[in-house]
């Protein structure tokens, strides 16, 4: 980095292009980090996976053969086949696209709003700030996976019940972070020099304020994304999954455990595999990104 | 045996940054013989907190001694293996920090931290304590029993570095090193710290090394002095020599940026160094002052200068030392037109101003009924110490907190609402400040460019072309390269990220600029250059500024008129002459002579016993009477003195006739008992 | 100091009044017609309003809410919709199992973590250190059915040395009962070591790079004295802040390491409640977890007053 003082010295004269080029250096950064890597490609595949489920996938998710129920692995089911017959490949293969399609939306309306709150919170503190934050606690007391339970008991499962109560309990927990990033920000001096040209607030807090919390805000877009796989696929175990039609990985598992003392275990083994990778992979990225901005 | 307390060989000291070795300290030589107190002057990055560690042989991981020695009384401080080295720091060399508060652990109470120093010596529990109530007792904390228990965070800044004190002399050393000791301490504390190190010195016999930046401090405090710049010494000497007579080009540079009594920005302009200061460990071939030398010939890029000894222990690097008061001056001159343009009316009028504060069932009151006037044009410095209001009332002028009922600010003869937010654009746009900080001043995420034209858009309306062109009017005033205006904050020194702040805060044409201790986070080198340019921008432009600043000396450059406050209440007011001599307010007195000057001792110390009070719970009568020296009687206890016009435009807050206090403060007053309720545990 | 705790309790207290209304809206308001919703779109509605005017959900909202209010505050948890029987039996029963093997989690969990955790620091960036913490965060961030199933699998099935439920048979002694719920516990204990030994290694971290750090070394004291006594007490305090918010990942584990293992505790009885829709079950449930956090947090608030000098002895400054 260039750091100069007086125009008499020789200097290096920096470019419009300052920012894309510190935001190519975290990227290179990031590259050579062996965990983003791994993480990366396995979060690629399923992606794939998730796009292209039933083009890759060697048989028909769907397809029931009640009379080669629970067989083990073998050459013409490599994962085996589950309680009605289905192949376990496919279903692992197709399972990925649900998941990753609700979680990234149910986080993205939780980064959102949780932005939006934590800003406006942050910013103007007092009775806003109070009463917000005491909500935010309440909401909070309570683990996820129970608020969407009540939830689904009282309004039934749907996609848009999990994304909708993922989504509200995510923004609360990104609220407080962006909240208390703002509180740090908004001591500084930049601040007061804006306050005294007069500007309105929402200048200040999305303008000024905002690109300097976005740091936080991508690392918790990243954790919470891994934490909604998480839930949703805790729910679809739990028996609530959003459409039992589809494959799905914790509904799989959710139907297919009971089987284990009787010894069938690829039912169960190979979907849990599934979902660990995808988290772990997400987890990963998650950590290179935030270490990154350590720096 | 008379080994020196510690000496230094040709030490070189390397950092490993991704994967290079950058040399942060070059061959540096240096002596402290026995009971000398030696000082090493220099600015950030010249390598002296590395200098203080490595005695400590406390590097960090990819720092390393690449050659030389250290030897302290006789021992080879580089051959020694990790017991010795902890033997050598719990007897041999002890160090005292630059922030006492971080340095002690805030979950041990005082006393068993400084008991622990005695303990590793093989005293046991009981003795380990006596010992350390002791020494608290030596470091003058009143009340020393009652401090043991205490835990830092219930101590002042004074009291926490007493505290530091006290655990380095526990081990009575040989060699004391003190690295910045009194940086970020108030003037009247930091007085007492010194004075306190100076007589422990003379108690102890211990040797001193005295790191600091501040010349003055260490002309009070060291016999010798050796000048550090990026790694290497390059002039040493006794310290009267070295400050009246410098021979190398740097030192005379940097004595010469410093604001002097007598210097007055009507009259001369700072003198600078220019170019900038070389980073920790960058690579300098030949002189490592090469860059900025206003004498700088070929040889001095191609060949090291020696060491050239100049009589009686005075030795300069440079090769052409013989010439080096004949530096050309880099100050430029007036501008023209610059005569004081102060006509007397006053364009800013502060009356009854005051802000409370309650929290929690206390009540802290900020300002107290402060009245204050500032002429057009003119330069009002306001003085004082922490907790004394100063930034609450920039802040309450700005309208950024809103002062109690019954304040009247006024602009121009127009009322100004307390809020900012109820202000009209035209008084928004006349009164802006620069902050100390230009980091947390700049929004790290924006260009110069944005940075400024935001303001110029949002307080005067220029766009387009039009803006581009006030943008690059705006740089040249402040002398910022207009190729710079593409970069980022993080980009830029500290000079130039001020000049930046300074250029925001003059994009509307303001009639009053607060500036609020703008150069305090400066280098001295760089400080000059922007005291030079608010001094040129307040001639060209005719702005009026408030000043605040807790360093005397940049004060008397500057200002026209002195304020100066104490505990949220105005001590007194008046012209810069008449403020700086009797008669003036005790505190004025005392404030004064707290400052070291480099000119020497020109003023007899006035000590003020006891800590600032705090201010949720002043004192009764004159707020100043607990520390008074001239504390008169029972009336200061009892009596909150008026502001009283003494002279013409002079005013003084003291019950003391002004002709009774022109006659006492011809001496120092006699030294004052303190009375048994007053502990300087507590702030 | 006490100033500090009633603050906190003032808080809590407010907190756990708008987690009532939370759990209230959620359970009455949402459902719209929570008859309806309980019997289904096909039933007919006159067996609806009935039902209605049974459990009160036909009266204006403010009036169902302080009658929920008032029951509960006497104690009142009403009565289950599916098995006709009092929650609070229902609760009580089922509390204590989840408690027995919340404990055992915590007992476990709690001293490894913060062991690992300043391992991990005291070996910054070698390869223990980045065993202890990625190895920790990837099996926090699994889903405890994942961990449980694999665990099952291992030591259930193919070593055979655990039991798969976690249910005793009646009468075991302490022992034979441990034995049933290790496996349940051990799910607990790898999904929050991770993230308690990580706070812990973060915070020893910082004590480690503190200046009262370098100044315990530079007094020449022993490091394996410097880190006992200087650096230890400073780093464990985040850590009891965060021991606390786990306990909420632990409830929520619980459910589903309950209804896995087939044990009889409050997670299993909230799922069963939610397949069934019995509303007072749930609500009761619901809120029961609510106020075990808070009170969680009020601990860990105690605790950390009591061995922050800063709050202990409010300063001068």
């Amino acid at each position: 980095m260039t750091v100069l003082e007086d125009p008499t010295a020789p200097i290096i004269i920096p470019t419009r292009d300052e920012a894309k080029i510190a935001r190519r250096e975290r990227i290179r950064l990031l590259m050579r980090s062996p965990a983003f890597v791994v993480g990366l490609i396995i979060l690629a595949f399923w992606i794939v996976c998730a796009i292209f489920g039933s083009l890759i996938a060697p048989q028909n998710a769907q397809a029931d053969d009640i009379l080669n129920k629970l067989a083990a692995p073998s050459g013409d089911h490599l994962f085996g086949t589950d309680r009605l017959g289905r192949d376990v490949l496919s279903r692992v293969i197709e399972g990925a696209r649900t998941i990753l399609i609700m979680a990234p939306l149910a986080t993205l309306l939780g980064t959102i709003v949780g932005t939006a709150i934590g800003l406006v919170t942050g910013y103007y503190r007092g009775a806003i700030d109070e009463v917000s934050m005491r909500v935010v606690d309440a909401l909070l007391s309570v683990p996820i996976i129970i608020t969407a339970l009540l939830a689904i008991a009282a309004v039934g499962t749907s996609r848009l019940t999990l994304i909708l109560v993922i989504g509200v309990v995510f923004a609360m927990i990104i609220a407080k972070t962006v909240r208390a990033a703002v509180l740090g920000e908004r001591e500084l001096d930049y601040v007061q020099a804006a306050r005294l040209r007069n500007e309105r607030s929402p200048y200040i807090m999305f303008v000024e304020i905002l690109p300097n919390v976005m740091g936080p805000i991508v690392v918790e877009f990243t954790v919470r994304l891994g934490y909604a796989i998480f839930t949703i696929a805790t729910l679809a175990f739990l028996g609530f999954g959003a459409d039992p039609s589809i494959p799905d990985w914790g509904t799989d598992i959710g139907e297919h455990y009971s089987f284990i003392s009787a010894g069938v275990w690829w039912a169960v083994l190979f979907p849990a595999i599934a979902i660990a990778t995808l988290i772990v992979a997400i987890n990963l990225i998650a950590d290179s990104i935030a270490q990154t901005f350590e720096r | 045996m008379n080994e020196p307390a510690i000496q230094l060989q040709d030490l070189e000291v390397v950092y490993r940054v991704r994967g290079v070795d950058r040399p942060v300290l070059r061959s540096l030589s240096l002596t402290v013989e026995k009971g000398e107190s030696y000082g090493l002057v220099g600015e950030s990055g010249c390598g002296k907190t590395t200098a203080a560690f490595t005695i400590m042989r406390y590097l960090p991981r990819n720092g390393r001694v690449v050659s030389g020695s250290i030897h302290a009384d006789g021992d080879d401080l580089l051959a020694m293996g990790e017991a010795e080295v902890r033997r050598l720091r719990a007897s041999t060399v002890s160090m005292v920090y630059q922030n006492p508060g971080a340095a002690l652990n805030p979950a041990i109470r005082v006393g068993d931290q400084i008991a622990e120093v005695f303990r590793l010596r093989g005293h046991d529990k009981g003795e380990s304590l006596d010992r350390a109530q002791e020494m608290l007792r030596k470091v003058q904390i009143s009340d020393p029993a009652g401090g043991m228990r205490r835990y830092p965070h219930q101590l002042s800044g004074g009291g926490q570095q007493r505290v530091v004190i006290a655990m380095a002399l526990a081990s009575d050393p040989t060699l004391l090193i003190l690295d910045e000791p009194t940086t970020g301490l108030d003037a009247t504390v930091e007085a007492e710290v010194l004075d306190l190190v100076a007589a422990l010195r003379q108690e102890f016999g211990t040797s001193v090394l005295f790191i600091s930046h501040n010349l003055a401090v260490i002309r009070k405090m060291c016999e010798r002095v050796g000048v550090l710049y990026a790694g290497r010494l390059v002039e040493e000497g006794e310290a009267e020599t070295v400050f009246t007579e410098p021979r190398h080009p740097y030192t005379v540079g940097l004595l010469r940026c410093i604001p002097r009594g007598g210097l007055r920005k009507d009259r001369d302009r700072l003198d600078t160094i220019p170019g900038y200061l070389p980073q920790l460990g960058a690579h300098l071939p030949g002189c490592v002052f090469a860059d900025r030398c206003g004498l700088v010939k070929e040889i001095c890029r191609t060949d090291e200068p020696p060491l050239h000894p100049l009589g009686n222990g005075h030795s300069s690097r440079c090769h052409f030392h013989d010439k080096a008061a004949a530096v050309p001056y880099t100050g430029s001159s007036i501008p023209a037109g610059a005569a004081a343009t102060a006509n007397g009316e006053g364009l800013v009028k502060l009356e009854n101003a005051s802000k409370t504060y309650s929290h929690e069932g206390s009540t802290v009151r900020a300002l107290v009924d402060v009245d204050l006037s500032i002429a057009a044009g003119e330069t009002l410095g306001l003085v004082g110490e922490s907790g004394c209001g100063k930034t609450t009332l920039a802040r309450v002028l700005l309208g950024l907190t809103p002062a109690d009922e019954g304040s009247i600010i006024e602009l121009d003869g127009r009322r100004l609402a307390a809020r900012i937010v109820k202000r009209d654009a035209a008084q928004v746009r006349a009164l802006q400040t620069v902050f100390q900080n230009p980091d947390s001043a700049l929004n790290r995420r924006f260009t110069v460019r944005r940075i400024i034209g935001r303001a110029l858009t949002k307080l005067v309306g220029a766009r387009g072309e039009q803006r581009e062109q006030r943008l690059r009017e705006i740089a040249s005033s402040v002398r910022f390269d207009e190729r710079l205006l593409s970069a980022r904050p993080v980009q830029l020194s500290g000079g130039l990220k001020q000049r930046v702040a300074i250029g925001r805060a003059f994009a509307g044409e303001p009639r009053v600029v607060v500036c609020d201790e703008p150069t305090s986070a400066l280098d001295v080198s760089v400080q000059a250059a922007i005291l030079n340019l608010l001094a040129d921008l307040q001639a060209e432009e005719g702005v009026t500024y408030l000043f605040i600043s807790h360093d005397l000396g940049v004060v008397r450059y500057l200002a026209d008129r002195i304020a100066v406050l104490y505990l949220g209440r105005l001590m007194e007011v008046g012209r810069a002459e008449a403020v700086f001599n009797p008669p003036h307010h005790p505190y004025t007195e005392a404030l004064l002579s707290a400052v070291p000057t480099l000119e020497g001792e020109e003023r007899p110390r006035i000590r003020l016993e006891g800590e600032i009070p705090s201010a949720s719970d002043p004192p009764s009568g004159c707020v100043f009477h607990t520390r008074c020296p001239r504390y008169l009687g029972a009336i200061c206890d009892e009596q909150e003195p008026p502001l009283a016009e003494v002279e013409r435009g002079h005013f003084i807050r003291c019950h003391i006739p002004v002709d009774e206090l022109r006659r006492i403060q011809a001496e120092p007053p006699p030294p004052r008992v303190l009375q048994p309720t007053e502990s300087n545990t507590t702030s | 100091m006490a100033r500090f705790l009633l603050k906190r309790l003032g808080l809590a207290a407010i907190t756990l009044w708008l987690l009532s209304v939370l759990v209230f809206f959620g359970a009455q308001v949402l459902p719209g017609n929570v008859a309806r919703r309980i019997l289904g779109p096909f039933a007919d509605q006159a067996a609806v309003e009935n039902l209605n005017e049974e459990l009160g959900t036909d009266q204006p909202i403010l009036t169902q809410y302080w009658n929920w209010i008032t029951d509960l505050l006497s104690g009142d948890l009403g009565e289950s919709l599916a098995l006709g029987v009092p929650v609070s039996e229902l609760i009580s029963d089922t509390f204590v199992n989840s408690a027995k093997l919340a404990a055992l989690a915590f007992v476990l969990v709690v001293p490894l973590a913060i062991l690992g955790g300043v391992v991990a620091a005291l070996r910054r960036d070698t390869l223990t250190d980045r065993v202890i913490t990625t190895g920790g965060l990837s099996l926090s961030v699994l889903p405890e059915f994942v961990t449980g199933i694999v665990l099952i699998l291992v030591f259930g099935l193919w070593l055979d040395i655990l039991p798969v439920s976690a249910v005793a048979p009646p009468g075991s002694g302490f022992f034979t009962q441990l034995k049933y719920l290790i496996l349940p516990a051990l799910v607990l204990v790898l999904l929050l070591f991770g993230y308690i030994a990580r706070i812990t290694r973060a915070g020893t971290m910082e004590a480690l790079d503190a200046d009262y750090t370098r100044t315990a070394v530079l007094k020449g004291l022993p490091r394996r004295t410097v880190i006992r006594r200087h650096v230890l007490r400073n780093s464990l305090l985040p850590t009891i802040a965060v021991v606390a918010t786990q306990t909420g990942y632990l409830i929520g584990g619980l459910v589903v390491i309950e209804t896995l293992f087939n044990y009889p505790g409050m997670g299993r009885l909230i799922v069963t409640a939610t397949r069934q829709k019995d509303m007072p079950v749930l609500e009761a449930g619901v809120l029961i977890v609510g106020i075990v956090f808070l009170v969680a947090m009020l601990v860990a608030d105690l605790a950390y007053s009591l061995l922050n000098p800063r709050i202990r002895h409010a300063g001068a400054e």
